[in-house]
């Protein structure tokens, strides 16, 4: 199993040099050869313009057609769905319909029957409903054990997992029980029609780029997604669903590691994912005081403030503000990104925002690709004159559009 | 105590620049560091063989380059160190990493407590050390924020997005921590020292492991890599011109026309 260059069809043009995001690729005279760095990503092999380059796995069996229908795990705590439960539903319904098969939504908790209408009005066609006073905290061991019992009885050929500190510590799990793969942190989901296959978009490499993953020979297709990704669904409180049960038989198991209680964390200052308008900022502020400035436009406008993970790794604001793949994924109707020069990382995590502001001193700077309106200025010049004219708009009108 | 530490070597991805032009990644002079929470992983490994005595053994899988990052996990205090490196590694996914680490462990044989990073900045996928769990059949707990130590049981916080939660359990356990957990060590003078004279790192391949070659890299990952690419969009990207009044004036023109304003 290796890397193979065709070397009487290599014509030497290095775009597979350029374009390996290993530098494991080298120029040997007029040859390409391959280095100890490579980690078979493949990336060239599907560059290279006179195919040259060749990646072979072996070819394996599988049983994918017995496995039929879109399933989502659904997370609830205290006995309330979390957001991110209805935009998988609703995502998840789109990708059911694009293969002409059933939605299903997948509950665990403690009297939580009363949820399954909400799911079933976002999408769903059937919820697996399961249900026991040891299931009210998610607990690895006992939802890990259910959901194997389970998928190995009803076979789902997708299975979609909410990307939260639970869902990201329950897919693993369960991924490598069932023994089949498992594609972190989505943005992006679509079915290949031709191959029937779930096509899994994620920012890769730190976020520099973005990766599209399949899991072709095994079943079921898992993959988590990131809260605040997907766009819930219109309700259709007249939808019609069928709830099943099912009986999680917990006395068979022996838990080891038990919750002992869950402590909940005075209220959240920060609420990035619920902000109408967010002002953050980057690391061209320069300094922590920088904070201080996009506060202060913050309050007039009635934002919240954000930060890129460089602000938060020099310590200059709390993680809770962060924004990008590493920190929150927001979409409120305006950001304006002051001093942040664009990398993926933070675009992963705004870039579904409504309109876009980018304020940044390099005029070649990533970020105002992505803006609406791009002012090309110092964060310290720009953003003090705009706090003027905002004050000025709110004098004129006597009020301002905060919410 | 004997403690395993699973370690990875990355590239600093937040050195990473991408070239605007042409969409390529620019990697010259992008240094390899060790994973930033795998460093908390150690720093909270060194800790309890401090209380408690024992043993900390570094694990990584990578090439042999990443050996530098075993000799600086050496440094901080480690006591052994083990790298796997085979081709027949390369391109595994997480399950078929998870798998050799898992072998591995196997192989180094007792243990009671794993630790690793919550996540690699490389992937951030935080799947390997659950899966890892997995695959040798003990408990995991993710996300650990606090720890202590009570004889043979272990009570942790697994920070949540809304406070946390206490977990009680069992040893052996594999625990992934995250950055709020402590502050990694910088190695000491002698720690260097004796890091580069007294410690030899111990070089794994597949042969040495009692492995199913079928479960190994490329071949043994059920993921696959189809496509990269760096992202597009269809913003409009308009730069306004004229001067600092002209432009803020434009801007909150534009604002007020939207009613955000």
């Amino acid at each position: 199993m290796a890397l193979q260059i065709l070397h009487e069809q290599c014509i030497g043009c290095g775009v597979c040099i350029e374009k390996c995001p290993f530098d494991a690729l080298k120029m040997d005279g007029d040859r390409v050869v391959v280095c100890e760095s490579c980690t078979l990503c493949g990336a060239c092999v599907r560059i290279c313009p006179v195919e040259a380059i060749k990646l072979e796995k072996k070819k394996q069996i599988n049983n994918n057609q017995d496995y039929l229908g879109v399933w989502v795990i659904v997370e609830q705590r205290d006995r309330q769905l979390l957001k991110v439960a209805l935009e998988l539903v609703s995502e998840g319904r789109k990708l059911a319909d694009s293969l002409g098969r059933s939605l299903s939504a997948v509950l665990l908790g403690d009297e939580v029957e009363k949820l399954t209408g909400e799911l079933i009005a976002y999408g769903a066609d059937k919820v697996y409903l399961i249900e026991d006073s040891q299931l009210n905290n998610y607990n690895t061991e006992s939802y890990v054990a259910i959901l194997e019992k389970l998928v190995q009885q009803e076979k789902p050929e997708i299975l979609l997992i909410g990307a939260t500190h639970n869902g990201r510590d329950l897919a693993p799990r369960l991924s490598a029980r069932l023994g089949t793969g498992l594609t972190a942190d989505c943005t992006e989901l679509a079915i290949d029609q031709e191959k029937g296959v779930l096509l899994q978009t994620r920012p890769a490499f730190g976020g520099n780029l973005m990766a599209t993953i399949v899991c072709p020979n095994h079943r079921p297709q898992m993959a988590t997604v990131r809260p605040g990704v997907m766009v819930k669904a219109e309700v259709d409180n007249q939808r019609q669903g069928e709830v099943i049960k099912f009986d999680p038989n917990l006395a068979e198991l022996a838990i080891k590691a038990q919750v002992q209680e869950v402590v909940k964390a005075a209220k959240q200052q920060v609420n990035l994912e619920e902000a109408r308008i967010i002002v953050s900022g980057g690391r061209g502020l320069k300094k922590a005081d920088g904070f201080k400035l996009l506060e202060e436009l913050a309050e007039i406008m009635g934002a919240q403030v954000g930060s890129s993970r460089g602000c938060v790794d020099n310590g200059w604001i709390c993680h809770d503000h962060q924004v990008g793949q590493t920190g929150k994924t927001v979409q409120p109707d305006l950001y304006i990104a002051c001093g942040i020069s664009g990398a993926i990382q933070h675009l992963a995590g705004m870039t579904n925002s409504k309109m876009i502001v980018a304020i940044n001193k390099d005029a070649n700077a990533p970020i105002f690709q992505v803006a609406d309106y791009g002012i090309v200025g110092d964060v310290y010049t720009v953003v003090p004159k705009l706090i003027e004219e905002l004050r000025k708009n709110k004098e004129v009108f006597g009020t301002t559009a905060a919410r | 105590m004997d403690i395993i530490v699973c370690v990875k070597q990355v590239p600093d991805t937040n050195e990473v620049k991408i070239d605007p032009k042409k969409g390529t990644l620019i990697r010259d002079g992008i240094p390899s560091i060790i994973n930033p929470e795998d460093k908390n992983a150690l720093e909270a490994a060194l800790r309890l063989k401090e209380a408690y005595q024992g043993k900390v053994t570094v694990l990584s899988m990578g090439p042999p380059q990443a050996e530098v990052a075993l000799k600086e996990a050496l440094a901080m205090g480690a006591d052994e160190a083990i790298l796997l490196s085979d081709r027949a590694f390369a391109g595994s996914d997480t399950l078929a990493t998870s798998y050799t680490l898992a072998r591995a462990i196997e192989k180094i044989g007792k243990y009671d407590l794993i630790f690793c990073g919550r996540q690699a900045i490389d992937g951030d996928t935080a799947q390997v050390g659950p899966e890892l769990a997995e695959h040798l059949n003990i408990p995991q707990i993710t996300y650990v924020r606090d720890i202590k130590v009570n004889g043979s049981t272990i009570i942790v916080q697994k920070a949540l997005e809304d406070g946390y939660a206490v977990v009680k359990s069992p040893l052996p356990v594999l625990l992934t921590v995250i950055g709020e957990l402590n502050e990694p060590r910088y190695p000491s003078a002698k720690g260097i020292v004796d890091a580069f004279r007294k410690h030899e790192i111990t070089f794994w391949t597949a042969a040495d492991l009692n492995v199913d070659k079928a479960r190994l890299g490329l071949d043994g990952s059920p993921t696959q890599v189809v496509k990269t690419f760096t992202p597009t969009n269809d913003r409009s990207a308009e730069i306004l011109h004229g001067d600092l009044d002209q432009v803020v004036g434009t801007l909150v023109g534009k604002l007020k026309a939207k009613n955000l304003v």
